[in-house]
């Protein structure tokens, strides 16, 4: 375990006993090892209490945290087999998505994953997890060779945004995000989509489009990094934590709101502290709500998935009819 | 999501124009160019579209005049004009040293009495040549034409009058990309108008985007980028990131009107450039090829 983040300060002090008692081993004494217990279960108690109370910018701090695991770790420890699809068969091969068909508990699906990179090299050749148009290509032609052979889809979200380079000006990042959000709501097969990290603005809503929208508990999801949108509100992005809170980034706080349909239980501290029970907690989640997608006909399912995006807005009627634009002087 | 690109007001041209005394306030007789610095008289600016007779630059215009400059006159009947924005994330969180206090709703109302109009978007019906229509078009001075809940379900329902009627569509698209202050019900309103154009699609309606000064963000990411024609306005900032924000992630400096229409022309992603004095013509071919 490590805790490194800035409100878990209070937590290093106990972790630090812990690990100089644990080093004794055979060494230990009755009376350490009681005391050991005792520190080890105020740990997990003040653990818990605190990722109780996670403010959304606390919860930003946990989305991005460099040891969260990544969705090349879930394809590791979900599927038993994965054979990653590149390029988009018209410019290039993006690294910041991974695709292609998984068998998972028997049955295939096509994963479509955003894909931050671990160390410098990685961050490099994946653009911080940050696709360019290429990648939200191949994408597309991932998803529409799994409703030609009736894969279910699931996706997998990690991106602050989309690449805001030139380049990706230059080969029509708008046009890229666009034609994936035009083709999701029609095809012909389930879709889940999970948000297991940072889920930022069109970058991340472009593999979003789904039957079930599920988050994990300490993950975000939000119209455009805080920093941005701080610097859009007001204008400089040093209020960042202010726009985090405003905007109601986390899983927790988005779930009333029914703009996600299920929070995922992350391990104690986080997922980076527990890989394995949050990956078979993920696990357990796509299968029952596939499985729960599949007892719809198809008709059924795309049009509850149509209606599920049709109905979200919040809007109001003014009383009385004000005459307005149409009468131009 | 990108802002829209401020025109710098400080030229390096003619340095004589800068001794002059300043000129006594302009107000309803003329009005600057912010691109060439020319001093356009109203009546004529006006007569010209507000494009400046010297560089052609495109003046931002409301929903109003757009309309009434796009549409056979007298034949566009509003619908929905009534939606108004509520505060659904009760955004109230402010920055205790930022000097602007006013909420997000103090807001709503203080743009509503000052465009005249209720939210960014204008929707309804109209006659173009005598070619009907379902028409929706965004104002740009409504919050900088940004898209939250309102804007997002007005641009669905007016393509929804073009499927029930089965008559073509038509959006005008202005935009400072989401409004950050509804969160991801702002984000959402992407996916709802994209699967709505998935709709128009499959029953087969033409659906005609037309891209004025600025149309950026989440805006040029759904459907703004989905037209089976796409035509722009000359000039106009048409991107995903803006140019401040290519600027911070690249460490360069882009040269002025990088990310443009004809930018944008050039790499394939729109089908034509087209001056406002030819709009109205242009879409009526449109109408008749695609009936």
């Amino acid at each position: 375990m490590a805790y490194d983040l800035e409100f878990e300060k209070p937590l290093v002090e106990l972790e630090k006993k812990i690990t100089a008692l644990q080093r004794k081993g055979e060494r230990l004494k009755a009376e350490e090892l009681t005391q050991l217990q005792e520190t080890e279960r105020e740990l997990r108690q003040r653990t818990e209490e605190i990722y109780k109370k996670l403010t959304s910018w606390q919860t930003v701090a946990v989305a991005r945290h460099k040891d969260r695991p990544y969705s090349a770790d879930y394809i590791r420890l979900l599927c038993d087999d994965f054979f990653e699809l590149h390029g988009d068969r018209s410019f290039g091969d993006d690294h910041a998505i991974m695709t292609g068909p998984a068998r998972i508990d028997g049955q295939t699906v096509m994963l479509v994953c955003h894909q931050k990179g671990r160390d410098m090299k990685e961050k490099q050749l994946r653009n911080l997890g940050m696709p360019h148009p290429e990648g939200y290509r191949k994408a597309f032609r991932a998803m529409q060779q799994a409703e030609k052979f009736g894969m279910p889809i699931i996706t997998l979200i990690d991106a602050a945004g989309a690449s805001p380079g030139l380049v990706d000006e230059e080969r029509g990042q708008a046009e890229a995000i666009a034609a994936t959000l035009y083709l999701m709501p029609r095809l012909r097969v389930p879709i889940i989509a999970t948000i297991i990290g940072e889920g930022g603005s069109g970058g991340a809503l472009a593999i979003g489009i789904a039957d079930r929208v599920l988050m994990l508990e300490h993950s975000i999801y939000m119209v455009a990094a805080p920093e941005a949108a701080a610097s859009i509100i007001w204008r400089n992005s040093a209020f960042a934590s202010y726009a985090a809170e405003g905007m109601r980034v986390s899983a927790r706080e988005l779930l009333p709101l029914a703009l996600i349909d299920e929070v995922l239980p992350e391990p104690l501290g986080g997922a980076h502290h527990n890989y394995h029970q949050m990956a078979q907690t993920l696990k357990a989640g796509l299968l029952r709500n596939l499985a729960e997608i599949k007892q719809l006909s198809t008709e059924e399912m795309l049009e509850k998935r149509y209606e599920k995006f049709r109905v979200i807005g919040k809007y109001a009627y003014l009383e009385a009819e004000v005459p307005l634009v149409s009468e131009v002087s | 999501m990108a802002k829209e690109a401020s025109i710098p007001l400080t030229s390096q041209a003619s340095s004589s124009n800068d001794a002059k005394p300043k000129l006594p306030d302009m107000g309803n007789i003329a009005t600057k160019c912010p691109k060439c610095k020319e001093i356009l008289y109203n009546r004529d600016w006006e007569k010209n579209l507000k494009v400046c007779s010297r560089c052609n630059y495109h003046f931002k215009i409301n929903a109003n005049e757009r309309i009434e400059l796009l549409v056979d006159p007298g034949s566009f009947v509003e619908t929905d004009a009534n939606i108004i924005s509520v505060d659904p994330l009760h955004f109230t969180i402010q920055p205790p040293s930022y000097p602007d206090k006013r909420t997000y709703v103090e807001k709503l109302q203080e743009e509503r009495n000052k465009a005249g109009i209720n939210e960014a978007v204008v929707i309804g019906q109209a006659t173009i040549e005598k070619k009907p229509l379902a028409l929706a078009v965004m104002d740009a001075f409504f919050i900088a034409g940004t898209m939250g809940s309102v804007v997002g379900e007005k641009i669905t329902r007016a393509i929804e009058i073009g499927i029930e009627q089965r008559i073509p569509v038509l959006i005008a698209s202005t935009s400072g990309g989401a409004r950050m202050q509804e969160g991801l019900y702002s984000l959402m309103q992407m996916a709802k108008t994209s699967a709505a154009l998935a709709r128009l699609g499959e029953a087969n309606i033409p659906y005609f985007s037309l891209l004025t000064d600025p149309t950026t963000g989440g805006v040029s990411a759904s459907f703004a980028m989905l037209g089976d024609v796409i035509i722009a306005e000359p000039g106009a900032l048409v991107c995903f990131t803006g140019p401040r924000v290519i600027e911070q992630f690249m460490h360069i400096k882009l040269p002025e009107g990088t990310v443009n229409s004809e930018f944008s022309l050039q790499h394939g992603m729109i089908d034509a450039v087209v001056h406002r004095r030819d709009l109205r013509q242009t879409l009526a071919r449109l109408l008749r090829l695609y009936s």
